[in-house]
């Protein structure tokens, strides 16, 4: 059982300290464990969405139809909008007015998420946080083109959809880049 | 100081948490009769932790700390690792538990957890922390509240270049997205290279099968990267040709630098913080043994240094040996406090070069709107001349 920590102790690393296994040279092809995967349960769990919209499933919804269910369903806990409340709520605020407005004070979908797609991920896979994955699909549709319309990026009457929720432009997008800290003494 | 257990019973009753203490251990025990001429209870199916010892994470409604401060060595009783968790600790049934890998892949397959323990296995110790560690907001504050979001076990499981190649992965695939099977379907993007360096898939942590609270029955093991990619209750693995930007790679763990916003930040830069002596602890002149624990995700600890004189200079400190890769490693430093009032402070110096850096290092790198993730400055004790201990914060807003 402990043989590869030993032998990972005594190895060398290189400068990105990559663990050096044990020979594998000997190994089969394949050790014929685990079972192939059929599509009707991978398409059970396949639930996520990817900026390029590969995920999204069919259906439609707008920001006026949104409106009504984030009242009944969400309403409670992230409030109506991004003015402070008298009460602390469960959830964090998800809508500015303005999607300009000073992320170093709020930081909302508005004016800090890069990608609309996932505002239908997150929602659909974990909201209402207290009873998760009970959304059906329009409903999301329509919850996202809301939170969307809210915070000034669509219009009220732009219906969200497969096609079009992947070409939504989200104002912080253009803030984001990708880690450029690498192995050695500087600090970044 | 930090002696028998009576020394601890009367520490721990001067701090806080000294109600706690008298509540949970009976006043027998505490008075408990000569234990020569009493015979004790017999061998049992469990061991105990002793009725005076009263180690605790703290909590808060996200998350709960590791007491670094009450800790020896490196390992971090898996009672007490820490937690952080977005939808509560499911119960998973390990009879019914699969995982999926599947997208860009030659053969999509499901493995049970029998399947995954009879793959070639692997045990590898190693740290996991949380890239939300860092708290700085007064004096009072006890390393566990500084930045007990990190935790170190000895994890066992199979690598995950095992299971790569176990089902093909496409050459085109360069990311591939971890989920989790709790209520929050928690999911992060993660570069393949990653997989093939050294990521594994466990299923045990300290010798048993890991604890609910740490992803029971498996999860992802990502050694050095911030603790939120290594997803817990770990179901499903999709390989792919980009990330797939999910909530927890956009809204959260990224962060302000100057002008932009980092995203995809994973390795955990060195750090150390000094647990004795630490607030609320209060010493006496004489000789002091300074004890800490660095760690960095980037390899291995090299050196660590001590000031005792506020920063102006610098003695290396002994390293408690094994230092591993990617891993707490204990360091002392034997020091005569002279009782006038100084800080003592602790930098970490990892293999690629690199030195923990003052808080006003990273305001020169990141600018004054950084904060809220990756945060590892030096952490600044004040001994003052009655022999108290305060944190230090540093404001930089
Ligand atoms: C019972 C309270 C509750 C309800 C009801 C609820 N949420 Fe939430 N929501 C939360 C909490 C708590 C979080 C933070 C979760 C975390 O950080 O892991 C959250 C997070 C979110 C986020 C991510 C915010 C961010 O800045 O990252 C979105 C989007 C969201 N909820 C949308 C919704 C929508 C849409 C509904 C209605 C269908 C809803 N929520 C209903 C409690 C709730």
């Amino acid at each position: 059982m402990l043989y590869g920590y030993m032998l990972c102790m005594s190895c060398k690393h290189n400068s990105n300290s990559t663990m050096v296994l044990q020979d594998t040279a000997n190994w089969p092809a394949t050790f014929g464990l685990g079972r192939p995967a059929t599509q009707a349960e991978i398409a059970k769990l396949d639930i996520d969405v990817r900026p390029d919209g590969k995920g999204l499933p069919p259906g439609a919804g707008d920001a006026i139809t949104g409106k009504t269910i984030y009242m009944a369903k969400c309403a409670a806990c992230h409030g109506t909008g991004a003015e402070p409340m008298d009460v602390k709520l469960p959830g964090p605020a998800l809508m500015n007015d303005s999607a300009g407005a000073d992320r170093n004070k709020l930081k909302t979908i508005g004016n800090y998420w890069p990608y609309a797609t996932t505002i239908f991920d997150y929602v659909r896979r974990t909201m209402p946080y207290n009873a998760p994955g009970t959304l059906t699909d329009n409903e999301v549709y329509s919850l996202t083109a809301y939170i969307l319309h809210a915070s000034n990026i669509i219009t009220a009457q732009t219906v969200m959809n497969a096609a079009s929720l992947p070409k939504v432009t989200m104002p912080a997008k253009k803030l984001f880049v990708p880690d450029n800290r690498h192995a050695g003494p500087e600090v970044r | 100081m930090l002696g028998g257990a009576a020394t601890a019973a009367v520490m721990l009753f001067k701090s806080s948490y000294g109600k706690m203490i008298q509540a949970a251990i009976p006043e027998s025990v505490l008075q408990s009769a000569d234990p020569t001429k009493t015979i004790g209870p017999p061998p049992g199916e469990i061991g105990t932790r002793s009725a005076f010892e009263h180690v605790v994470k703290k909590t808060s409604d996200i998350s709960s700390r590791t007491p670094l401060q009450d800790l020896y060595g490196v390992i971090t009783p898996s009672d007490l690792h820490y937690e952080r968790h977005h939808a509560g600790v499911p119960v998973i049934d390990p009879h019914k538990y699969e995982l999926l890998i599947h997208g860009m892949v030659n053969k999509p397959m499901v493995f049970t957890l029998a399947d995954l323990k009879r793959f070639p296995s692997v045990s590898r110790i190693c740290f996991l922390e949380c890239s939300g560690n860092f708290r700085n907001s007064k004096e009072t504050l006890t390393p566990q509240e500084i930045c007990g979001l990190t935790s170190q076990s000895e994890w066992t499981g199979v690598m995950l270049s095992t299971l790569f190649r176990e089902v093909g992965v496409q050459p085109k695939a360069s990311w591939f997205l971890a989920e989790g099977g709790d209520a929050a379907i928690m999911t992060r993007s993660i570069p393949v290279k990653k997989a093939w360096d050294d990521a594994m898939i466990v299923y045990a942590q300290n010798g048993e099968a890991i604890r609910p609270e740490q992803g029971y029955p498996v999860r992802l093991l990502l050694p050095g990267w911030e603790g939120n990619t290594s997803v817990k209750w770990l179901r499903r693995l999709e390989l792919s040709d980009q990330p797939y930007m999910t909530r927890e790679e956009t809204s959260k763990y990224t962060y302000a630098v100057k002008d932009s916003i980092r995203q995809f930040s994973f390795e955990m830069d060195a750090r150390s913080i000094i647990t004795f002596p630490a607030f609320p602890q209060q010493v006496a002149k004489g000789w002091i043994e300074i004890r800490g624990i660095a760690w960095s995700g980037w390899g291995k600890i090299v050196k660590v240094e001590i000031s005792t004189d506020a920063g102006k200079t610098w003695q290396a400190a002994r390293l408690q040996e094994p230092v591993l890769d990617k891993a707490h490693t204990g360091f002392r430093y034997l020091w005569q406090w002279n009782g006038d009032t100084t800080e003592i402070m602790s930098r970490a110096i990892d293999e690629t070069g690199y030195t923990q850096p003052t808080l006003q290092q990273l305001v020169n790198a990141r600018g004054t709107d950084m904060g809220g993730y990756h945060m590892n400055p030096i952490t600044a004790w004040v001994i003052q001349r009655d022999g108290k201990v305060l944190f230090k914060p540093e404001k930089w807003k």
